[in-house]
């Protein structure tokens, strides 16, 4: 069993306050570290691995400090979010070399390689792999002595669906060994898809934290703004006033088009397509105006 | 204190393709330039010690302890790939004073040994010549290399602050001020190689036992403080 635990954690760069106050505890199994770009997230992570100082609180890993301990790291594996590499070794000399600065040699090397399915293509010049690619063998360096903890920043970026699924597997049955792993990403389908466990980072803040289900409602639940264009703006924004989903509509005379304020998500969406074909109205433009992740974030914070 | 995995990544990052060639240009020249001298003026003891004294040790080996001391660990820090050395179970210091060995050889091997080739070209090791600059370089090359390794853990312009140093301070000011002289690798290094020939061909500003003194010192001083650079070495994020 190996529990993370960060207690009271702040940590600013000069008067720019990037993690504030942070507290959280990280068990075994899956756990999404979820935030927008700048939420504050690597910073996070980078102080979990014993990468960063905090600047106030502690992190500690089943009570030993993770800053400045470097046998911490027995039983810590990272995953970090940059790319280099030593991108002149073959995949297997990089695994092998992990290996070996752990005091393991190449059995523990080749098994790693084999858990991500790097094995065709180890003997291969890292320069030449794919970002896939990379994030595998990354991740092979990052399990050659069995760690139990696993920090992964935005293990995802960049990964085709096929990798991902791949990628999200083999996560998902680390959790299920009992090992504690935790990923950073700003895209909710890919937390929800894999963690059981959210925390939620909006600018250097413990927004929420908690079951997916929970959270996912949260951000869903909002109200939801679109900008819509038709053939007829007036006749459609009286059908849709009509329907509870709706609570507000501005005729948007500068735009040339509708702003609407929709309360129920599902409804909504659902009713817009269907009032436009029964009342023989086009729709030219629908565009959700407030989709940006930091809205969305911006209102889990204030619920 | 040795880590021959730590070892093996700095020799293959240092001798890549690239940095290879750089590291190996200015040694052939000097090469080339003492086939020519010794070509045209025939062997001359002076001619050899001052080709040796004002391009090999003066330029070269500082520019060669540049490349091989920064280049032991600054790209790793800059790219961030360092974080694979960082995240084991491995003494901080224990990176440092391997990557210290690693860049120690590099300089050695391409600054000391073109140098006695040099010198052997020249003048065929008269009056020593070429043993005493190349003992210089030797000497150089130890203090060069953890000088200019702390420097990469330092700064991102480690090369830049380095080639000012190496090329402003010591070429320079060296040869212009006699204060700075005494703060200068170089001088340490020729007192050193005075000791070898005994004559006044190879002389330094400076007596053997300061230069003693103050080698030892930059170099157990710049390597230590590697070491607790790296220790406190962060790895902030992208934001």
């Amino acid at each position: 069993m190996t529990t993370l635990t960060i207690d009271h954690v702040s940590r600013w760069f000069g008067n720019v306050v990037a993690v504030n106050d942070i507290t959280m505890t990280i068990g075994p199994g899956v756990t999404g570290l979820l935030g927008p770009n700048g939420a504050g997230k690597s910073t996070l992570i980078n102080m979990m691995g014993g990468f960063l100082a905090p600047s106030t609180g502690t992190v500690t890993l089943d009570g030993q400090p993770t800053w400045r301990n470097e046998d911490i790291y027995r039983h810590i594996g990272i995953v970090p979010e940059r790319e280099a590499m030593y991108d002149f070794l073959t995949g297997r000399e990089f695994v092998l070399a992990n290996a070996e600065l752990h005091g393991l040699g190449p059995k523990a090397a080749d098994r790693a390689l084999a858990t991500v399915e790097m094995a065709y293509a180890q003997d291969r010049k890292i320069s030449t792999y794919s970002k896939g690619m990379r994030q595998r063998v990354k991740m092979a360096s990052a399990l050659v002595h069995d760690p139990s903890l696993l920090l992964l920043d935005e293990p995802f970026n960049g990964m085709d669906p096929r990798q991902r699924m791949q990628l999200m597997d083999l996560l998902r049955r680390m959790g299920d060994e009992g090992r504690t792993v935790l990923f950073s990403s700003h895209i909710l389908e890919e937390v929800e898809q894999l963690a059981a466990h959210i925390e939620v980072i909006v600018a250097g803040r413990h927004a929420a934290s908690g079951d997916f289900r929970r959270i996912r409602r949260l951000m869903t639940d909002r109200p939801h703004r679109y900008l819509v264009r038709s053939s007829d703006d007036r006749a459609l924004a009286a059908a849709l006033i009509a329907d509870p989903s709706t609570s507000g509509i501005e005729v948007d005379l500068a735009e040339g088009a509708l702003r609407i304020q929709a309360v129920d998500f599902g409804r909504f969406t659902a009713l817009l397509p269907k009032v436009a074909r029964d009342h023989g109205i086009r729709l030219l433009t629908v565009s959700p105006s407030d989709e940006s992740l930091e809205s969305v974030f911006s209102y889990l914070v204030a619920a | 204190m040795y880590d021959p995995t730590v070892a093996r990544l700095t020799y293959r990052g240092l001798l890549g393709r690239r940095r290879a060639l750089i590291l190996g240009v200015l040694p052939v020249l000097l090469i080339v330039l003492s086939l020519a001298v010794r070509s045209f003026s025939g062997a001359d003891d002076q001619v050899a010690s001052d080709l040796l004294g004002g391009f090999a040790l003066a330029t070269m080996v500082p520019i060669i302890g540049v490349i091989a001391g920064t280049g032991a660990i600054g790209p790793e820090i800059d790219d961030g790939s360092v974080v694979y050395l960082l995240a084991k179970p491995l003494k901080r210091p224990t990176i440092i004073f391997t990557k210290l060995i690693v860049a120690i050889a590099v300089t050695m091997a391409f600054s000391a040994v073109p140098t006695f080739i040099a010198g052997m070209i020249l003048n065929g090791n008269g009056q020593q010549i070429a043993v005493a600059y190349t003992v210089a370089a030797l000497v150089a090359s130890i203090a060069y290399a953890a000088m200019f390794l702390l420097l990469g853990t330092v700064t991102r312009h480690a090369v830049v602050f380095g080639l000012v140093y190496a090329l402003v301070w010591e070429a320079l000011f060296g040869s212009l001020v006699s204060g700075a002289r005494t703060l200068s690798v170089q001088q340490w290094a020729l007192a050193v190689g005075h000791k070898v020939t005994g004559g006044d061909l190879v002389t330094s500003d400076v007596s053997l036992t300061t230069a003693t003194v103050l080698l030892t010192v930059v170099t157990v001083l710049a390597t230590w403080y590697a070491g607790q650079r790296l220790r406190s070495l962060t790895l902030a994020g992208e934001e």
